[in-house]
């Protein structure tokens, strides 16, 4: 088994996609003889060509409306948009088309799309280039929200997005392209859309992470557990809509208490529907109030301020420390 | 280092061959076979006579806001009509009289207007985008289908419409861009009726014409006179035979009037005088090419009663239409219902069935509401 990083194995998965299924193209800017800005489709211009791996125009909203009209027609392609802050630029076609053909056309219709972007902070960019803006898609009924955590549950969740039959906008972190390189099977692998997985077992509390941050959880587990004895649980969410609630609310519903760590924004982002479900599924279990250890609602400061403003360790191991201790 | 010229010069043609007062140009007189001649008339007739009913209807609370295409006939028959079945057609919400011809059944339509998306599904079979209401968003769609259909070596033309306010979104321009650069087999079709609600085309932009906006794009551009079914036909025969013998895609900007209200919810005397609406009906499509028929022997007698049965037996047909079940909305959303959604379909079957039930009768107990069991280990 080879060990790939985040780049190389999300190109695997559309190398193998595209090998596997003629329909699956590849369309944005700079993708094709560039192998796109962060490398994740390279090679894959000179393996299957420009009317399969399309350089496209520089105009997001072309590109997401162009892959409509190919998804509407059969197609299933799979969207780079070159970093999630230029992506209010085809919002709307996300929003108004991509989310809604399916019910528009009560199925005549549907619109099998990826919509590939990078997100995430903590990578010393300009301004639109450290964004986390998960929580607009997940509040738009018809999409699917995917936000892989490392190389092995990346490519297998692409290979999972390009195979549904409904449009899946994918996250991809840029602190995570190249973060460190895991064990990625040969054979193709997928997993499915739509469920977390408990990747740490614990009784005493409940981190509920994804994408970069799913890292700082799991190190204050481990602190957690070193310097507290406290054992906490941790969640990959994988998927952010639809949300897995039965496997948030099984882990509460045990230990008690938790922790919603997020890059985005905190107000109605996606720990407050996440906090809204444990009520829900789990309120009576409840020892101690649900804490958000989230980015601060402000715009994107500058680099120059963004490790006060991302979660780091010492903010999740307080806030975990204060649940536990209330 | 001469400051030099770059380009030859561009120019755009405009294309008119039956005048308003039913002068025709024999020259440029399309061949176009008498049945089929017959069957333009019946579809614009036919979009003129539904358009009528259905501000009525509106009027009478039996269907919603919908947008009028009084006026614009011709732009819409001349076009369509140059299409096969296998050929796609990407509407915006004016194309009315457009949509009865790729045969969407008019009681469909009634459906859609009166809040039923089941009137927005196209036949499984039938290459038609349903309305798109957002301005200018299909133009994507339209080139991403034409993509899709040279990708897979399929001989379809795409046939996408939008009116002349369009011509101002970003999405209108980044299609034609998109078309221009990928070669695709598209027509886009401006129906320039003169009028975005309140906004006059001079507001809308200082470019003499629309068609015009073609050539920035390297493509060619033709204006039509868009009340001329004829001069309409020819052009769009042209382009879509370009389009489908490989040589790209065409602008055609149809030059007509919209005789009506934007929207049934529209007051337009608030914007623009009667002097100008009728100058415009004097330029009526119906009336020229109901002359031009007759003088050909082919205007059929009792047309316009015929064509008032078809649209009274439609409207029978959508008045049968049962209540909307409200549990339909869960079954389009995904093509698998995640969790959350089944528990929301639950939901709301539980509460149609409460409502199913007969009233409880006065002095019953009201039924307790639920509690769980505390299980806090504080």
């Amino acid at each position: 088994m080879p060990k790939l990083n985040v780049v190389k194995a999300l190109n695997l998965a559309l190398l193998q996609e595209m090998e596997r299924d003629e329909d699956v193209l590849v369309m944005g800017e700079d993708v094709g003889v560039d192998g796109g800005v962060f490398r994740v489709t390279e090679d894959l211009h000179r393996k299957f060509g420009s009317k399969r791996v399309i350089d496209s125009p520089l105009a997001e909203a072309a590109i997401i409306g162009a892959g409509v009209g190919m998804a509407l027609y059969g197609l299933k392609p799979v969207c780079e948009i070159q970093f999630s802050g230029f992506a209010f630029q085809c919002f709307h076609q996300i929003e108004n088309h991509c989310a809604r053909y399916r019910m528009r056309s009560q199925s005549r219709f549907h619109v099998p799309m990826v919509i590939r972007m990078p997100y995430g902070g903590g990578v010393r960019a300009l301004e639109h280039h450290s964004e986390s803006e998960e929580q607009f898609y997940a509040h738009i009924p018809g999409l699917k929200m995917v936000i892989p955590s490392g190389p092995r549950n990346a490519r297998a969740l692409l290979v999972a997005a390009i195979r549904d039959p409904d449009p899946v906008v994918f996250f991809e972190h840029k602190a995570l392209y190249h973060a460190g390189r895991e064990e990625v099977p040969d054979e193709i692998e997928t997993m499915p859309i739509g469920r977390a997985q408990v990747v740490r077992e614990g009784r005493d509390l409940t981190l509920i992470a994804y994408g970069a941050m799913l890292r700082l959880a799991r190190e204050a587990a481990d602190t957690l557990a070193e310097e507290d004895g406290a054992q906490a649980e941790v969640i990959d969410l994988l998927t952010i809509s639809p949300l897995d609630r039965e496997t948030i609310v099984a882990s509460v519903a045990k230990t008690g208490r938790a922790v919603i760590v997020h890059e985005a924004p905190r107000s109605f982002g996606p720990g407050a529907e996440i906090a809204a479900s444990i009520m829900d599924g789990a309120f009576l279990s409840l020892e101690a109030p649900i804490k958000r250890v989230t980015s601060w609602d402000v715009p994107f400061p500058g680099f120059a301020r963004e490790k006060a403003n991302v979660p780091d360790l010492a903010r999740v191991l307080a806030a975990a420390r204060e649940t536990l201790a209330f | 280092m001469p400051r030099t010229v770059l380009e030859p010069r561009f120019q755009v043609e405009y294309l008119s061959i039956l005048d308003s007062d039913g002068n025709l140009d024999g020259a440029l007189e399309p061949d176009i076979p008498p049945a089929e001649l017959k069957r333009l008339y019946h579809g614009m007739l036919l979009g003129r006579r539904l358009d009528e009913r259905m501000i009525r209807l509106q009027r009478q609370g039996r269907i919603g806001t919908f947008a009028p295409i009084k006026g614009q006939e011709a732009s819409q028959i001349g076009a369509v009509s140059t299409l096969r079945p296998v050929d796609w057609m990407v509407p915006s919400f004016r194309e009315t009289a457009a949509m009865l011809w790729r045969g969407w059944p008019i009681e469909k339509l009634l459906m859609l207007y009166a809040g039923y998306l089941e009137g927005g599904q196209p036949a499984p079979e039938q290459h038609d985008l349903p309305v798109t209401i957002p301005v200018a968003t299909q133009m994507p769609h339209a080139v991403g289908l034409a993509y899709a259909a040279q990708y897979r070596g399929d001989d379809a033309v795409v046939m996408a419409f939008c009116g002349d306010g369009a011509t101002s979104e970003g999405d209108f321009h980044e299609a034609l861009n998109f078309a221009g650069v990928w070669h695709v087999p598209v027509v886009f079709l401006v129906q320039n009726n003169q009028w975005a609600i309140s906004i006059p085309l001079k507001k809308q932009t200082h470019s003499r014409t629309i068609a015009q906006k073609a050539l920035a794009y390297g493509l060619p551009g033709l204006q039509v006179d868009g009340n001329d079914v004829l001069a309409v036909h020819a052009a769009c025969r042209e382009a879509v035979e370009r389009a489908r013998a490989g040589d790209g895609p065409t602008l055609i900007e149809c030059v007509t009037y919209r005789l009506g209200m934007h929207t049934t919810a529209d007051d337009p005397t608030k914007y623009r005088s009667a002097e100008e609406v009728e100058a415009w009906e004097r330029k009526d499509p119906l009336t020229r090419f109901g002359a031009y028929l007759q003088k050909k022997n082919l205007l059929e007698d009792g047309i316009n009663e015929s064509v008032d049965a078809e649209i009274a037996a439609a409207v029978q047909r959508f008045e049968a239409v049962g209540a909307a079940d409200p549990l339909v909305m869960f079954d389009h959303a995904y093509g698998e219902r995640p969790a959350h959604l089944e528990a929301q379909r639950a939901e709301v079957a539980a509460r149609l069935s409460d409502a199913g039930r007969p009233a409880p009768a006065p002095g019953d107990p009201p039924s307790p509401p639920m509690r769980g069991q505390r299980t806090s280990r504080r």
